[in-house]
């Protein structure tokens, strides 16, 4: 059985031009062609995208949840990086 | 994202973490916030959803069956095509499904073979046969009626991959409804024999329709838990009254009557009261009793075990031409 | 071009449409993958789809499908033959997809009363053809099982190619052209996929006529039966 399990693939489909691909879900196929066909029937056949990308699972390397601290903590106590943390005088334009 | 290996905990081995980490998640469920693959949950947790969702998946593969009788005998084009929509979209929806459930570390495979071998079960509604065209009107209407009833709480549940597939179904099941009623629309205004062919259909569908909430809350195994989880939003009865408050006024615009001398209005309650449900007729069925679960069963059986040699040969196909094979190894 | 002439023709290209599209939808829970369940049933609703157009071209669509006789229908025989295995439903899809594309893709250019149907079906059927000849490859080049399947599969239906080219009148095309081109297209893709191009004959040795000419084959008078039963039994009634 399972040597044919065909290997799972992740899709991200870009729902129109302008806007970037998403990650839309999963599916299996054997092979990368097969694979954007499966995708394009599962996940387009509302007329939801315009562009697809297939991934195959097993190649995404995803940042774990054990070091969702160190990785992302950081960031949040930086707000210079952020517009509003400027005081601009009242009138001054275009900044 | 769906990788498989990655949705295992990577240290539950110490008391100590462990308690910590439930408090996370607790913490977590109880802020309305979303539990993702690579969390840490209880074990608990991941197997009831994997339950659920397994069993949810099979209901979308098996429930074609019934509905697909009828696509080679649709009696217009339209109907025709609207029908192999339809059945096709339950297709989808499995593949969503399966697609959750593969996020918490089990194979599609698996649980094809869980399906196959009886270990996993499907909503018993299923294993009711289609008898007349009618039942293709009632199905939309009933069937996937008490389905989104059930199913709109659940695209708010707490663990994100099931919660996202179930928004994507919702979405595309809002027509399946629809075209159920018009169906019966259609035949209830068409001529004696169409209308006493849909108010026929209807008469054999409520009852089943109404056990597809599950046994009542009193008896219901699994609930409390869930609910507690947030898996779960509202309870089997609650639903199953919603569904009936919904249902008594659309089937009066459908010139239709349900089968049910019990049900009427109570002012006191706001709700219509219905009748004593058949629970025998449910646990037979669920225990494999009804008219069609063999057949039903046999038949994904044999489309599997008939299909692997295609299965077989597209992954022969890509070991030879990718360079890489990656069938396989990319599960482990 | 008078009106008969464009509903005869409407006729031959709608009923190849619909009785293709019927054979696809029979695999509707039967599919070797849950993903060529909604692989087939697009096929299936794009066929569909065009045979409405097409039918609705000739006169009512539902007379037309359910109140024919046999011998009204106009599609080709390749078209009515049963699904059988995976391998047969490819065969069949390879070889009349790449005829209609071909078909389509001249209609298209042509300017004649087909020519907005065609220039719409015509990207369809470009990725029929592409799934079609995707599945050709594997089932070819997959296993020694999945081979013989395919060899077999592509070998029976042969003989039920020569008849798409026969010329359909109110068809504005070169039809030995298509022929050849699609040989061409067909024997590339078998090649690739390591099969032979059956040697054997492209029509039947009883060529008392084909389907073009109502001539059917045995499974069609049972699709049929199936097909129309229900709206037969409620003549007049609306759905």
């Amino acid at each position: 059985m399972t040597t044919t399990d065909w290997p799972l693939w992740e899709v991200f489909v870009r729902s129109r031009r302008g806007l970037s691909h998403t990650h839309a879900g999963s599916l299996h196929a054997p092979d990368a062609e097969l694979a954007l066909r499966n995708a394009r029937d599962l996940y387009t056949r509302r007329g939801e995208g315009v562009s697809i990308w297939v991934v195959p699972s097993s190649a995404i390397t995803a940042s774990s949840p054990d070091e969702k601290d160190p990785f992302f903590e950081p960031a949040a106590d930086k707000p210079y990086r952020h517009p509003t943390f400027y005081e601009i005088p009242e009138g001054v334009k275009h900044l | 994202m769906a990788t498989a290996a990655a949705a295992q905990d990577t240290d539950r081995g110490t008391d100590h973490g462990t308690t910590a980490r439930q408090g996370v998640f607790d913490a977590a469920v109880a802020a309305d916030e979303r539990i993702e693959p690579r969390d840490w949950m209880p074990d608990a947790y991941r197997a009831t959803l994997v339950r659920q969702i397994a069993q949810h998946a099979h209901s979308e593969i098996i429930g074609m069956q019934p509905e697909a009788n009828w696509i080679s005998r649709a009696p217009s084009l339209r109907r025709k095509a609207i029908l192999m929509a339809k059945v096709q979209d339950e297709a989808g929806h499995g593949l969503y499904l399966y697609s959750a459930a593969e996020t918490l570390g089990v194979s599609r495979d698996e649980l094809l073979d869980k399906l196959h071998t009886g270990r996993q079960k499907y909503s018993s509604i299923f294993n009711y046969p289609t008898l007349t065209w009618a039942d293709v009107g009632a199905i939309g209407w009933l069937v996937d009626g008490a389905a989104i009833t059930n199913q709109v709480p659940l695209c708010r549940c707490s663990y994100g991959p099931y919660a996202r597939a179930m928004v994507r179904i919702c979405k595309e099941e809002s027509f399946h409804q629809r075209q159920g009623y018009e169906l019966l629309l259609a035949l209830s205004r068409g001529t004696p024999e169409q209308h006493a062919m849909a108010q026929d259909a209807v008469d054999r569908w409520w009852w089943p329709s109404l056990m597809m909430f599950g046994p009542p809350d009193d008896a219901s195994q699994h609930s409390a838990q869930s609910m507690a989880w947030k898996i779960k939003r509202h309870s089997n009865d609650e639903l199953r009254q919603r569904f009936v408050d919904i249902c008594v006024p659309q089937a009066e615009s459908l010139g239709l009557t349900l089968p049910d001398p019990d049900l009427r209005w109570n002012e006191e309650r706001g709700h219509y009261d219905f009748g004593p449900i058949d629970w025998t007729e449910f646990r037979e069925v669920l225990k494999g009793n009804g008219p069609c679960n063999e057949q039903r069963l046999d038949q994904r059986r044999r489309a599997h075990e008939e299909g692997a040699w295609v299965r077989e040969a597209a992954a022969a196909y890509a070991g030879k031409h990718s360079g890489t094979s990656e069938t396989g190894a990319t599960r482990a | 071009m008078t009106a008969t002439v464009t509903a005869t023709a409407a006729l031959a290209l709608g009923d190849d449409a619909l009785v293709l599209s019927h054979r696809l939808g029979q695999w509707a829970g039967h599919t070797p993958v849950l993903e060529e369940e909604v692989a087939l049933a697009n096929i299936a609703l794009d066929l569909l789809g065009q045979a409405r157009v097409l039918l609705s071209m000739a006169g009512d669509e539902d007379e037309l499908a359910y109140l024919r006789e046999e011998r009204a229908f106009r599609n080709v025989q390749l078209v009515e033959q049963p699904n059988g295995d995976f391998a047969h439903t490819i065969a069949r899809q390879l070889y009349f997809s790449a005829y209609q594309h071909l078909l389509y893709d001249r209609l298209a250019e042509g300017g004649g009363p087909f020519a907005p149907l065609a220039a719409k079906a015509v990207k369809e059927v470009a990725y029929h053809r592409d799934h079609a000849e995707q599945w050709t490859l594997r089932l070819g080049d997959g296993t020694d099982v999945s081979h013989e399947r395919m060899q077999r599969a592509c070998t029976a239906l042969w003989r039920y190619t020569g008849e798409l080219f026969q010329p359909v009148e109110g068809l504005d095309a070169d039809w030995p052209a298509l022929e050849a081109a699609w040989l061409e297209r067909v024997g590339e893709v078998l090649r690739r996929a390591t099969l032979t191009v059956p040697e054997g004959p492209r029509s039947g040795a009883w060529t008392a006529g084909a389907g073009r000419q109502g001539l059917h084959t045995e499974p069609f008078g049972r699709m049929l039966a199936e097909m129309q039963h229900l709206h037969r039994s409620h003549p007049g009634a609306s759905w």
